[in-house]
């Protein structure tokens, strides 16, 4: 029963999803998202400015989008859903962290895959001459 | 205790926890956190599935048969206001839960409105880019690049839409039942859900339309 009685105390080393920490008033809320609203926004501007500007390296604007996003993910998860690396958050983030790991697998182990396969396979004019 | 006892006892358990008596499990989670992560788990499993619809796009974004590519496709200052409507629709669905956790009514019920109001604006713009596309002939079914494209921002809209669905109910349930707990925690798993649309979003907007009319 002891178990019982820690695991109700316990209860305080949690947070739903979304919730925020001993949020119960609007003001600090809605400054909240008021920052997260500035800086996504913010990233956004910038996303959209290096496309079609000569600021950045041709080359590399692909990569500096992804970087750009990935910020951008960042700051939507921390003012908007309010994950934290708050010891009541691990849950929430170790869930997160494991459908991130699967993400990646799926993503760039099929671009790896594929890309291969493509290196790999035999021009299509070939192919044509051996079917004749 | 006997064995009859204790399988009484937790047959007992067990209904009351189907029945939803104890706001407590035995375990000392709220019911709160046990729905809100179990939802999470959900959105994250959802997330996976974007990925897999990305990772077919990104395989296929090169295998356009000779037809149109997404720089001649894309037109980045629709995709500018989509992103607009759906980040303010973001943080106005924020302040609707706030609203919700202090009861505030006018709050709540005004901040929805103006959710449903971007969200519907999103959705329309991007049926527009849509109808426009098939229009020209670079429809779901002219390259493998454009049934990847289709697949993977048709299941984002398909998403808001029953977004918007839900958000309307939420609202119905509001006015009929009151802030009851239940509903409180069926508001904080629509913002979850609204949030994460919008994080799926920044992906898409990026890594698609920016990344494909740069390259």
């Amino acid at each position: 029963m002891s178990e019982f009685e820690h695991g109700s105390q316990s209860q305080l080393d949690d947070i739903a999803p979304g919730d925020e920490e001993g949020a119960k008033d609007i003001g600090r809320g809605v400054r909240g998202y008021l920052i997260g609203l500035a800086l996504a926004a913010g990233l956004t501007v910038v996303s959209f400015y290096i496309t079609r500007s000569t600021l950045v390296w041709a080359p590399s604007i692909p990569i500096a989008l992804s970087v750009l996003a990935i910020a951008q993910m960042g700051v939507h998860l921390v003012f908007f859903l309010h994950l934290t690396s708050g010891r009541d958050n691990v849950n929430n983030l170790l869930a997160l962290a494991f459908g991130l790991l699967i993400v990646m697998l799926l993503v760039f182990g099929s671009l790896w895959i594929m890309s291969h396969m493509n290196h790999m396979m035999m021009p299509m004019d070939k192919v044509m001459q051996m079917q004749r | 205790m006997s064995a009859t006892a204790q399988a009484l006892q937790g047959a007992s358990m067990a209904r009351g926890h189907a029945a939803g008596l104890s706001e407590e499990g035995e375990h000392g989670a709220s019911k709160r956190i046990v729905v809100a992560y179990g939802f999470w788990i959900f959105l994250i499993s959802d997330i996976i599935l974007f990925a897999a619809f990305f990772a077919t796009y990104a395989v296929l974004t090169d295998s356009t048969a000779g037809g149109p590519t997404g720089k001649d496709l894309f037109d980045l200052r629709t995709v500018a206001v989509e992103t607009a409507c759906l980040l303010l629709s973001s943080f106005t669905c924020g302040l609707a839960g706030l609203g919700a956790q202090a009861r505030n009514g006018r709050l709540f019920h005004g901040a929805m409105a103006v959710t449903f109001v971007l969200g519907a604006a999103f959705l329309a713009i991007e049926l527009h880019e849509f109808a426009a596309m098939i229009e020209a002939g670079a429809g779901p079914g002219r390259s493998g690049f454009l049934s990847a494209f289709f697949a993977l921002i048709g299941c984002h809209g398909l998403h808001v839409t029953a977004g918007l669905l839900w958000l309307l109910t939420m609202m119905a349930q509001v006015v009929a039942k009151g802030y009851r707990d239940d509903i409180l925690r069926r508001i904080l798993c629509f913002n979850l859900f609204w949030h994460t649309l919008d994080i799926i979003w920044v992906g898409l907007f990026s890594l698609v339309y920016l990344v494909g009319v740069a390259l």
